[in-house]
């Protein structure tokens, strides 16, 4: 149980069934009044923000959030399975949770899947991803047009700009941060 | 922390001492750990050893020696509250106090002028202006006094009095009349609180609903608290009592009461004190955001 006097920036509360990261917080204490307690709060779930004021002696159920260790198996529908490989136990995701994220699924990817009691509410990826191309254009040599870049798939089927020297089944690196090109995976 | 920040410090500290010695006050120090703090509602002091606090304010001990026949006093000293951090709390501050004998609020909203014009010129002698926010609020243009009844009616279309009966009162004045004062570039003096917003403070004579109790805002940022003082001792005792009511309706600590000061405020002469938050000031010279900024060490720095 937490009180008004743990809240800050960074702290995990449940709030209607649902955990809340404090993105923003600050006291205030107008001269020899009662204290109230601003924050504004981001929902772990659906993202949305909320704004909400305190006073002395309210108290917050702590978000009992747990990061493991997964791997992604498969996809049926929008639905994203996980599974981690010590307990076995899976977890599914839908497409709209995961955001971006899907972008990058490619099976047996490990990642950080965050749990808010037996749900699963986001995953968190590795930094770089390599993934292969599967659809491009053929690089035209001595093209003077100026594009210093064009659109390719990956094998996930997410498309993204490449420089021109890359080629149909080369293996890429994506900074999965910014879901740019990153660099060609050599050999 | 600000790299300039300690020397702000040092130089408003300067300034104020300097301020106060050449107009004839006498510098004190009382005991910072004590029996009792005057009970508050809202403040909690730091408990120490079995029966003693450190102080919230050194105005028990200020009013005792204006008692004992003093004047004019200040004291600059660290105080403590309990629980109080945000950006512009510590519960560890540093107070300036002042009493004046013979004087009531007036007196010292014209000290206020006074010493905020001679900070800013002794501090900064290039611009004479502090800063909030970015925000310039220069101490020598006129300055801003309005009565809190018109500051709620004018800013926020709602009665005090009702906003204190829903216990409102912190919201609307924290959310819509601190933002709209932050507009003025002058100080701003709030004057004439509800009598239950005031519990050391004298009610005024033609009207017992208001107390002579003021608040002064740069930027918007609340950096003292002055009135003319109570000196009934039976209306002092029942305020205390009313504090310790309230304490316990809301689950809160009953505090010991001040007995001594209580004792002796029948000889407590009319005047006036006032309370002037050193941190808050050093952040408004040095145009620091927050008090972290204004102080060598905060709590989590340690």
């Amino acid at each position: 149980m937490y009180t008004v006097a743990d809240l800050k920036k960074g702290l995990k509360i449940t709030l209607d069934g649902d955990p809340y990261l404090v993105v923003a917080f600050d006291f205030v204490k107008p001269g020899k009044g009662q204290a109230l307690y601003r924050t504004k709060m981001r929902n772990m779930i659906n993202g949305t923000l909320l704004d909400r004021t305190y006073r002395s002696g309210e108290t917050f159920e702590p978000a009992s959030l747990e990061e493991r260790q997964m791997e992604y198996l498969y996809k049926e529908g929008d639905h994203y399975t996980f599974m981690d490989q010590q307990t076995y136990d899976q977890v599914v995701m839908e497409e709209e949770t995961l955001g971006d994220a899907k972008n990058y699924l490619l099976e047996n990817l490990k990642v950080e899947v965050m749990l808010f009691g037996e749900k699963a509410i986001g995953i968190s990826l590795p930094n770089f991803v390599n993934l292969r191309v599967t659809a491009t254009e053929q690089w035209a040599k001595g093209d003077t047009s100026g594009n210093d870049s064009k659109p390719a798939t990956v094998e996930t089927g997410y498309v993204l700009r490449v420089p021109p020297f890359i080629e149909e089944g080369e293996l890429i690196v994506i900074d999965t941060r910014t879901g740019e090109y990153s660099t060609r995976v050599k050999g | 922390m600000k790299i300039d920040a300690l020397w702000f410090r040092a130089h408003v500290i300067k300034a104020v001492r300097d301020f106060f010695w050449d107009r004839g006050f006498l510098e004190v120090e009382t005991p910072l750990l004590i029996p009792a703090n005057a009970p508050e509602e809202h403040i909690n002091p730091v408990i120490t050893l079995p029966s003693w606090q450190l102080q919230t304010s050194p105005e028990i001990c200020m009013k005792r020696l204006l008692c004992r026949g003093h004047q004019k006093l200040f004291q600059i000293s660290r105080c403590w509250r309990a629980d109080e951090r945000g950006l512009r709390h510590l519960s560890e501050f540093t107070m300036l106090e002042w009493y004046r004998a013979d004087a009531d609020y007036h007196t010292l909203m014209a000290d206020c002028e006074e010493l905020l014009q001679h900070v800013v010129s002794s501090c900064l002698p290039k611009d004479r202006v502090f800063r909030r926010n970015s925000a310039k609020i220069d101490p020598f243009a006129p300055w801003e006094r309005i009565r809190v009844q018109e500051a709620f009616s004018r800013f926020g279309q709602v009665s005090v009095f009702d906003c204190v009966k829903k216990g409102l009162y912190e919201e609307i004045l924290t959310t819509v009349i601190e933002p709209a004062l932050s507009q003025f570039d002058s100080p701003v003096i709030l004057m004439d609180y509800p009598a239950e917003l005031a519990a050391l403070a004298r009610t005024k004579p033609e009207n017992r609903e208001l107390a002579e109790r003021f608040e002064l805002y740069l930027g918007g940022l609340e950096l003292a608290n002055g009135f003319s003082e109570l000196t009934d001792p039976a209306e002092q005792r029942s305020r205390f009592e009313e504090a310790n009511r309230a304490r316990k309706a809301s689950g809160q600590i009953e505090l010991p009461l001040p007995e001594p000061f209580l004792k002796i405020l029948a000889a407590l002469p009319k005047s006036a004190g006032i309370a002037l938050g050193i941190d808050r000031l050093v952040m408004l010279t040095a145009g620091a955001d927050a008090i972290d900024d204004v102080v060598a060490f905060t709590p989590e720095d340690l």
